[in-house]
């Protein structure tokens, strides 16, 4: 599961898709390629956009919903909270907290 | 050359003409019988009468709902009509009960939306640069 997401965040492609995703949750392939090629003129394929997709869903970062015919990509930012936990102090141990 | 007919298929014509006419505002130019049930019906802009037509086609060929299923559910917009003001056309459409996929993107020179035309298709509106 981690090697899954840190793979889906070392493409600089898929950060730009998190970006936008964080812009606005709930979006379709079409939006997201539109985005990425009219904000960020990044010239991908669908199919490349897909591909992307699919390595952010299998990383928990991205979810898909079926609402009626459509289908949105949503953003989740659980598994990120995970790398903090795991390197990050929490407050009480900072040892400049610590000092009066 | 010139692009005289453009077409999309509809599942019930009778209610792809309200929506094209009441809702969107197009205007009625050809109804004509063709076959037992099906019409060779068209709209255009009122904008531009002469204009090219829009095809309300009947959605017979099996295939048609496979390729059209398939697209909506990517959100992949049929067809595109100009409007002079994304956000002022979105906010009209909005308030008739039309139901948006896509919410006015400003995406530099250009503004898009995507709406469902109760149809079966998504549309895409968008303006122009100026």
């Amino acid at each position: 599961m981690a090697d899954d997401l840190f793979k889906a965040l070392a493409d600089p492609t898929r950060r730009t898709i998190l970006d936008e995703l964080t812009l606005k949750s709930g979006q379709t392939l079409f939006e997201i390629c539109s985005r990425l090629s009219m904000k960020h003129q990044l010239g991908i394929s669908r199919q490349g956009v897909s591909q992307h997709l699919a390595v952010l869903e299998a990383a928990g970062l991205v979810e898909t919903r079926r609402e009626g015919r459509y289908k949105f990509h949503d953003l989740n930012t659980a598994p990120l909270r995970r790398i903090a936990d795991r390197w990050l102090a929490p407050d009480a141990s900072r040892p400049e907290e610590n000092t009066p | 050359m010139k692009i005289h007919l453009t077409s999309v298929f509809v599942d019930d014509q009778a209610k792809a003409l309200h929506f094209y006419t009441e809702i969107l505002g197009f205007v009625k130019k050809h109804d004509v019988p063709v076959g037992e049930q099906d019409r060779w019906l068209t709209v255009v802009s009122p904008d531009e009468p002469g204009g090219t037509e829009l095809l309300l086609e009947p959605t017979g060929h099996p295939a048609a709902k496979a390729y059209r299923d398939a697209l909506v559910q990517d959100g992949i917009p049929l067809a595109q009509f100009a409007v002079d003001d994304v956000h002022a056309e979105y906010a009209r459409l909005h308030g008739l009960g039309v139901h948006f996929i896509q919410e006015p993107l400003d995406m530099g020179p250009v503004t898009t939306a995507v709406f469902d035309d109760t149809c079966g298709n998504l549309i895409q509106i968008a303006t122009e640069p100026a």
